[in-house]
């Protein structure tokens, strides 16, 4: 048993034993004041992380706690700021609709996702054209992702006047231009830029995928289809999990889509918080208003990430 | 036996007709906003953007780039375009720097509390910008840089943080502790082992980080349109202004060879780069 440890504490230390005992002390200083280089190479990191990220966040949560309006002001007044919030329409809309376009883009862009990598792992022919051309909307901006589909679906150019052109006259698709249709717009967007992400992801788990477990289903004679879903998808549960969760911050943090694209219209009927924010701010000049919506948005992404974190952690100790 | 191969055969038929057909989904807005930028002005006002050019011309693209109007200013998107470039390049130097060595330093020096900075700097890549945006303006305006060159470039240097780090920890993380503890026998320092020994084995790493960099950079529109002022206002920004312009008749040609533009240096990053590109994306993809 010692001869063991000793061995290893040889194998673990370049230094000959001979010369260890020697060199110790020197090494122990030398260690250290070169990691003190580290500690120093490390500040700058440290102080961007705690002045412009943690103390920034505490700012803007304690400003959405006071009475502020044009100027900060730094009274404590508990929750008005909220409650007047939540009493704003423009604010009701925005919040609903980061639900509702947040459940339709989690399961459009999921579903298309996994599909696509299901069949990309069946399909071995042509599979490099097949990825590129599904990849390639993620390097596209969300600006001008937004502004394509605008046209897209304008009813004056878009699809709606092509298929009027093809001799259907009385053809209508003008969800874009309808106060209550505008939002699921965004969805198509949504679904047409981030399907790619998850499909990269979810393909590279399904190529680590035990290659025993095919073949045993193979021999049980269980068709392909059903081994992906009862067994293949399963077993990529926690991945499937993370996917959801990059989506759904994703859709609390979407901004520049819905500038681009419908621009909140009409009216305000496509807002999100994440525009709701920046107007408040920075042209309505009402910083307390927008410091609460942007420490709901902040609540929003903490309630998607810390039960994930929390499990991912515990998982990753295990 | 046979009809099992006819089963199998009539599958992957489907497989692959539903393959294309989601392509086409996928390739369709790409391919109208490129036919729609080779029509001329009388073709756009009179058919749908779906129908192809009778005779493709670059007319748009040429209006586009070097006179079309933001307001009063009828310069094109080429002044977005070269004020993008004076942006990225510094962001992408600094940020990309600033990553390797945070990572590096976190990972072979045995810091104290590193597996703590770890986790607080993957927590700050999940905050909305939204949620700092007004700390950050009030924080430059009274160092007097707000609306400027480096305040944009700092903010994309503080933005790219988190994940930046994350990204070479964990690749420097997998390499062996051996190298280092060889090179510190050798009487190499903290910055000599990274200059030495740690960057040459970060090729792969640093092209990965490059990508990811440069076309979040590029892509960015919340960030140039606060921080960078109208002197530095990047690409995007300016093809949204042109975009939504609603003053007169709408130039679609012209719109969307702006648009073509200014989603044509990621498009080529991304085709030139393949693999590297997907790495990047799978990796930053909690910066969304």
């Amino acid at each position: 048993m010692p001869a063991r440890l000793q061995g290893e504490t040889a194998a673990r230390s370049p230094a000959p034993r001979a010369l260890a005992s020697v060199a110790a002390p020197r090494a122990g200083r030398a260690y250290r004041t070169r990691s003190l280089a580290a500690k120093i190479a490390l500040i700058p990191t440290i102080l961007v992380m705690v002045g412009c990220y943690y103390a920034s966040v505490t700012w803007t949560v304690y400003i959405s706690m006071t009475r502020s309006f044009l100027l900060p002001v730094y009274r404590f007044a508990g929750i008005a700021q909220y409650e007047r919030l939540f009493a704003t329409p423009r604010w009701q809309v925005a919040y609903g609709n980061m639900f509702l376009f947040g459940a339709l883009d989690i399961i459009g862009t999921l579903c298309l996702g996994v599909l696509l990598a299901v069949l990309l792992d069946r399909a071995v022919r042509f599979e490099g054209i097949f990825r590129t051309l599904l990849l390639y909307p993620l390097s596209i901006s969300f600006i001008v992702t937004g502004l394509t589909w605008q046209w897209v679906l304008s009813p004056t150019i878009g699809v709606q006047q092509f298929v009027r052109g093809l001799g259907w006259e009385g053809f209508v698709f003008d969800w874009i231009t309808q106060p209550d249709r505008a939002i699921y717009t965004l969805v198509f967007a949504g679904i047409w830029h981030q399907s790619g992400l998850i499909m990269a992801i979810m393909l590279a788990g399904l190529r680590g995928v035990d290659r025993e477990i095919w073949r045993a289903a193979r021999v049980e004679g269980i068709p392909t289809w059903r081994t992906y879903i009862s067994i293949v998808l399963p077993m990529l549960r926690p991945l499937i999990v993370t996917c959801v969760v990059l989506i759904a911050i994703a859709v609390v943090k979407s901004y520049d889509l819905v500038v681009a694209m419908t621009n909140g219209g009409p009216g305000f009927s496509s807002d999100l918080p994440g525009k709701f924010v920046v107007d408040f701010e920075f042209e309505r000049a009402n910083i307390g208003q927008a410091s609460a919506a942007a420490t709901v948005m902040l609540g929003s992404v903490v309630a998607i990430i810390s039960p994930y974190l929390y499990f991912e952690l515990a998982r990753k100790n295990r | 036996m046979t009809t099992a191969r006819r089963h199998a055969r009539i599958g992957r038929i489907g497989l692959y007709t539903l393959l294309v057909w989601i392509c086409l989904f996928f390739s369709i807005p790409l391919l109208v906003v490129i036919s729609t930028s080779l029509k001329t002005s009388d073709e756009v006002r009179t058919f749908s953007i779906f129908t192809l050019p009778t005779a493709p011309s670059i007319a748009a693209w040429i209006k586009a780039w070097s006179s079309a109007c933001t307001g009063l200013n009828c310069g094109g998107v080429r002044v977005g375009f070269w004020n993008s470039v004076r942006i990225l390049v510094p962001s992408v130097a600094i940020s990309v720097l600033a990553g390797a060595i945070t990572g590096y330093a976190l990972s072979h020096w045995r810091i104290r509390g590193a597996n703590m900075i770890m986790l607080l700097l993957l927590i700050c890549a999940f905050i909305p910008y939204q949620v700092i945006l007004y700390p950050l303006v009030k924080t430059f305006s009274t160092i007097g840089i707000y609306s400027s060159l480096p305040c944009i470039i700092a903010v994309h240097v503080i933005f790219g943080l988190p994940v930046m780090s994350l990204l070479f920890r964990n690749f420097y993380v997998g390499l062996p502790e051996e190298l280092v503890k060889a090179a510190r026998i050798d009487g190499a320092g903290f910055w000599r082992i990274f200059v030495f020994v740690m960057l040459p084995m970060s090729v792969n790493i640093l092209i990965v980080a490059t990508i990811l960099q440069t076309t979040g950079i590029w892509n960015d529109y919340l960030l140039g349109l606060i921080f960078a002022g109208r002197d530095n206002m990047p690409m995007t920004v300016q093809l949204n202004a042109i975009a939504t312009t609603s003053t007169g008749i709408i130039e679609y040609n012209v719109n969307t060879a702006a648009a073509l533009l200014t989603a044509l240096p990621p498009l080529l990053i991304y085709f030139l780069s393949g693999r590297y590109f997907v790495r990047g994306i799978t990796a930053g993809a909690v910066k969304g």
